[in-house]
């Protein structure tokens, strides 16, 4: 059955959908892929995101967005602790892949067993005035849930993107995955170039935790079903494009809003997959890749 | 203490375990069915682990999927059991096979990445090859299918019997298959690997060969491990067969116990699968969960040479 | 010393340790006496994807153990509840069974929630011939046959097709009838058998079948698959669906307005407080399975004295408040096994068994006869109709008039408003 509004509402749904998946995987191109920490306990940050977002929603009825905002610095501050852990337990040493990699999937675990116990396993969702509303284009509806974090996912994008080419920090952060000693001859700590780096991926953390709440409800290990679609999109983009981030996460959207409209919604995530995999093996360099 | 009495000694402890095993498992000790239930369950892990261990051990390659390939194994017995109803002695080698050549098509088409990006593709398949059951009707699909074990079989009389003295055999194999590779040209190249990738190139030592060897062997014990499963639980879907705590426990044994050694993923195995039984029947809480993921960054974060390496170290500045 | 001897003595130890350990449940193994308590046994998901039913489920248990050693117990011997998390994970449930049987020495089982949880004890139940009484499975025994399985759960004899037969009936009485129907469900065990039952519904009823899929569970946006229903226009609407899906559903049928005359049919969780209070005004018009609300027909003896234990001890647990949905249902699965020891005065699995199969029982939930397959001999799945509901204060949902009973005829309160397009 094949209709052009259908179509064109599948394609604005997979765009929507795309934007969310940006936001989640903006912080892994940064901490993956420009500074070559494979923090696949990303989605777990978001997880936990989310569910301060559910907090500040419950007990003080503020916006999911603004608590994703003010929480940011605080995600920030989480993410450098974080790097120091691991630049003096694995990066000084040498050791980071294997280690690296399994202190990253215990962290993950941790958080989700903590949520566990701190909120059980029952799904969590936000009240806000822009869930359940619905704008009628023409032929087209968008659910205002699904274009409020699109528009929030696009604005964080711009912020981070400002930052990263016309800051020094920011430049600095685009550098020190390529030449830490050309770094190091301009004064910069890459240490701590790193660390800022890994914060502003932390950061970004909380505000697509509250972006993901307000478009499904969340229970603590919701996370893991995300972790191959953002890696997916962060290897697709060529590691460490943000502009690449923004349009793998849109190709992966649109595919599976197009798959889940026309042919099956329950082969939506082997076709996120599928591509992964093909581009692990065919190109793993990734679109925008060097 | 010479190579060869050491030898000797690895040698006479395998076959006692299979003789106690064995005796076990054939006499009416009137030892409670429990024990050969929890006994299975920590055996298990410790086939995973050791299969684990000899790619992301010996070689450096990290295996998040190892939940997709012992689900494999479950579900090719599954088939199998829908075929023919084939006998447990079947399904084995069978599923190990086809994990084999997963492990082998995963290999050949991730290998040339760099180890993290192999880490990220075996993440991948696992939830492909989910996806694929779930929608694979013969196999019952998301509702599941059942397999009915027989209810006793001679001479062991009760089927769980059988199936622990099975698992036995098949832990003890992949511990020996684990310690021959570890002391073989094979495991020296795999080491080499791991130490350093170009550089293992450039000696001559065929990496893209070695590493394929590796991914087909941990692929096999990983599906061998999964066979029996179908007949131990009786009931196999999706959600449970490809459950993450077979991925997070095959990676946090090994660590634990220590990677470069056959004797890491054993130890690890044996103390952590035990303590999961112990905390089932007690804690019963997610705190036994907790425990893992602490554990296990604690150890790579203070221990990384695990516990066997802890010992190995104590013992050798003892000597001193 | 020698590397390897320490270390094989330091793995052999190891295990010593741990069976030194798991070797101290063996002790209290002795044989019961009669003043000693009757033990129940059962696994129970605490942790894990189900936990949240399963601790609702757990409060029920205990307050029938408290009713019961309040009236003295049975066979003039105390009851006490044995219990081991499952974790909603089925690999346990073989191993905490034969712990049960074996180490704990229980006298009577009793099975967790779920089919996944419950079928992996189904190899063990058989084999010792034990009488077992289970919490909600679907059409478990389809496949074993076993005589002294016992489903509390209303499904009825056919469970698959019983399931949904009222939606298909109750849609086909409408004038006009209905012509085509969409089926969507999601991948995972309960959801794929509703609809495979659906679709066998629809087809007797005559429905051309216009839409037929499934999705992933959380799926995170559900508009592409409402829209696809859309296109096709469906008189009616059947979805098989899970908690967050049911929800994901809900509101994305709200959102695009999906027209069509009967939506609703097999969605989990929409039957508990706290999901019908994040959803309000959204559930209005939807026509949903239940298995007991606060309707007028179905008020059973002592059904409303066990609620206000249940709400009272679920207070601040993080369990459902009502406890409509379950717990009644977790509550009377024991009192089936209670009535069935008492009368048979025995705790003999093959006697009980036979007398479960004869008898009629009288619990919180009605009078309850089992079929030869160990279903409910007449299906009550209810089917109710969300009405009239404008907030979200819990005791909105605790009035008969916003869930309202539409079949079986038998326990009607209210009346069919149709179509969905009017009702919502």
């Amino acid at each position: 059955m094949f209709t052009f509004d259908l179509l064109l509402n599948a394609l604005v749904a997979g765009v929507m959908l795309g934007g969310f998946y940006a936001a989640v995987s903006l912080g892994l191109t940064i901490t993956f892929g420009q500074l070559d920490i494979v923090n696949i306990a990303h989605p777990a940050f978001v997880i936990l995101g989310a569910y301060i977002a559910y907090m500040g929603n419950e007990w003080w009825g503020m916006d999911p967005i603004l608590i994703g905002v003010i929480f940011s610095p605080v995600f920030f501050a989480v993410g450098v602790a974080a790097y120091r852990i691991y630049f003096v337990a694995f990066e000084k040493r040498g050791e980071e892949t294997l280690r690296g990699l399994a202190f990253f999937f215990g962290v993950m675990f941790i958080i989700e067993v903590a949520l566990i116990l701190a909120y059980g396993v029952d799904f969590r969702s936000v009240q806000a005035s822009y869930i359940g509303g619905n704008w009628e284009i023409g032929p087209i509806g968008i659910p205002t849930r699904m274009f409020v974090p699109f528009a929030v996912s696009v604005a964080m994008f711009v912020g981070v993107y400002q930052y990263l080419s016309r800051s020094f920090v920011g430049r600095a952060i685009l550098a020190v995955a390529q030449d830490r000693l050309a770094l190091e001859l301009m004064a910069a700590d890459p240490v701590r170039i790193k660390q800022i780096g890994f914060g502003i991926g932390i950061g970004t953390a909380a505000l697509a935790g509250a972006l993901l709440i307000i478009i499904i409800p969340i229970e603590p290990s919701v996370g893991r079903l995300y972790i191959g679609q953002v890696f997916a999109i962060v290897v697709l983009a060529g590691l460490g494009s943000i502009t690449g981030t923004m349009v793998a996460a849109m190709i992966l959207g649109v595919a599976e809003s197009l798959v889940s409209t026309f042919y099956g919604p329950s082969w939506a995530p082997a076709v996120a997959f599928g591509v992964l995999l093909l581009a692990l093996a065919f190109r793993p360099q990734g679109l925008f890749g060097r | 203490m010479t190579a060869a009495v050491k030898n000797r000694l690895f040698w006479g402890a395998v076959g006692a375990v299979v003789l106690v095993g064995f005796l076990l498992t054939t006499t009416d000790t009137g030892a409670n069915p429990f024990w050969f239930f929890a006994g299975y369950f920590v055996l298990q892990y410790v086939v995973l682990a050791t299969a684990w261990n000899i790619m992301g051990g010996y070689m450096g390659y990290v295996n998040f999927g190892s939940a997709g390939f012992f689900a494999i194994g479950a579900y090719s017995s599954v088939v199998l059991y829908n075929l023919m109803k084939a006998p447990l002695l079947l399904m084995i080698p069978v599923a190990g096979v086809v994990c084999a050549l997963i492990g082998l098509a995963t290999g050949y088409l991730t290998l040339r990445l760099r180890g993290v990006f192999f880490a990220i593709a075996t993440l991948a398949l696992a939830i492909v090859l989910e996806t694929l059951m779930v929608n694979w009707e013969y196999v019952g699909g998301a509702s599941g299918a059942y397999v009915l074990r027989p209810r006793t079989i001679e001479p062991f009389g009760d089927y769980v019997r059988y199936l622990f003295l099975v698992m036995l055999i098949l832990a003890t194999l992949a511990v020996v298959v684990a310690r021959w590779i570890e002391r073989s040209k094979l495991g020296r190249g795999l080491n080499a690997i791991r130490d350093d990738e170009l550089a293992a190139e450039c000696a001559g030592i065929p990496t893209l060969r070695l590493k394929l060897v590796a991914t087909t062997v941990s692929g096999f014990l990983m599906g061998v491990a999964g066979a029996p499963f179908a007949l131990y639980v009786g009931y196999v879907e999706p959600a449970s067969a490809f459950n993450l705590a077979y991925a997070v426990n095959a990676i946090a044994m090994p660590m634990i116990g220590g990677t470069t050694m056959w004797a890491g993923p054993l130890v690890g195995a044996l103390l952590l699968g035990t303590a999961q039984q112990v905390a089932n029947v007690t804690i019963s809480s997610e705190l036994n969960l907790l425990i893992v993921g602490v554990v296990l960054v604690l150890f790579v974060t203070l221990a990384p040479e695990g516990i066997v390496g802890l010992v190995r170290k104590h013992l050798v500045r003892g000597r001193k | 010393m020698d590397v390897l001897g320490r270390r094989s003595l330091l793995s052999s130890g190891a295990a010593l340790a741990a069976a030194a350990v798991l070797g101290l449940g063996t002790f209290h193994g002795t044989a019961a006496r009669a003043a000693d308590p009757i033990k129940v046994g059962f696994s129970m998901a605490l942790t894990g994807g189900l936990a949240g039913a399963g601790k609702s489920a757990l409060i029920a248990m205990q307050i029938w153990e408290k009713d019961v050693n309040a009236a003295g117990g049975l066979l003039g011997r105390q009851v006490q509840l044995v219990y081991y998390d499952d974790q909603t994970n089925p690999a346990t449930v073989p191993g905490i069974y034969t712990k049960l049987l074996d180490v704990d020495k229980v006298d009577l089982i009793v099975s967790g929630y779920g089919t996944n949880l419950i079928a992996p004890a189904m190899p063990i139940v058989i084999q010792r011939g034990l009488t077992f009484p289970a919490l909600f499975g679907l059409a478990v025994n389809e496949k074993f046959n076993y005589p002294n399985y016992f489903q509390i759960m209303p499904a009825g004899p056919k469970p698959l097709t019983d399931w949904s037969r009222g939606f298909f009936e109750l849609a086909m009485e409408q004038t006009p009838p209905p012509k085509t129907v969409a089926l969507v469900g999601a991948d995972a065990e309960f959801a794929r058998n509703a609809v495979k039952g659906a679709r066998e519904n629809a087809k007797n009823a005559g429905l051309e079948i216009v839409y037929d899929r499934s999705y992933p569970p959380r799926t995170a946006d559900y508009t592409p698959i409402v829209r696809a229903i859309q296109a096709r226009k469906p008189d009616i609407v059947f979805v098989g669906s899970y908690p967050p899906d049911s929800v994901g559903m809900v509101k994305a049928a709200v959102e695009i307005g999906l027209e069509t005359k009967l939506f609703g049919g097999g969605m989990v969780g929409l039957q508990y407080a706290t999901i019908m209070q994040a959803l309000g005004a959204k559930l209005n018009g939807i026509v949903n399975y239940d298995f007991w609300v606060p309707a007028p027909t179905l008020q059973f003896e002592g059904v409303n004295e066990f609620l206000k234990k249940y709400q009272t001890a679920a207070m601040g647990k993080g369990v459902d408040p009502l406890g409509y949905y379950l717990p009644t249902y977790a509550y009377s699965y024991l009192q089936v096994l209670g009535e069935a020891v008492t009368a048979t005065k025995s705790l003999d699995h093959a006697k009980l068994g036979a007398h479960m199969r004869e008898a009629t029982f009288e619990t919180v939930v009605g009078k309850i006869k089992f079929a030869p397959n160990g279903e409910w001999a007449t299906s009550r799945t209810l089917l109710v109709q969300y009405q009239d509901i404008a907030d979200t204060n819990l005791e909105t949902f605790t009035k008969p008039s916003t869930r309202v009973v539409l079949y079986p005829k038998a326990w009607q309160s209210g009346k069919l408003r149709y179509p969905y397009t009017e009702a919502r």
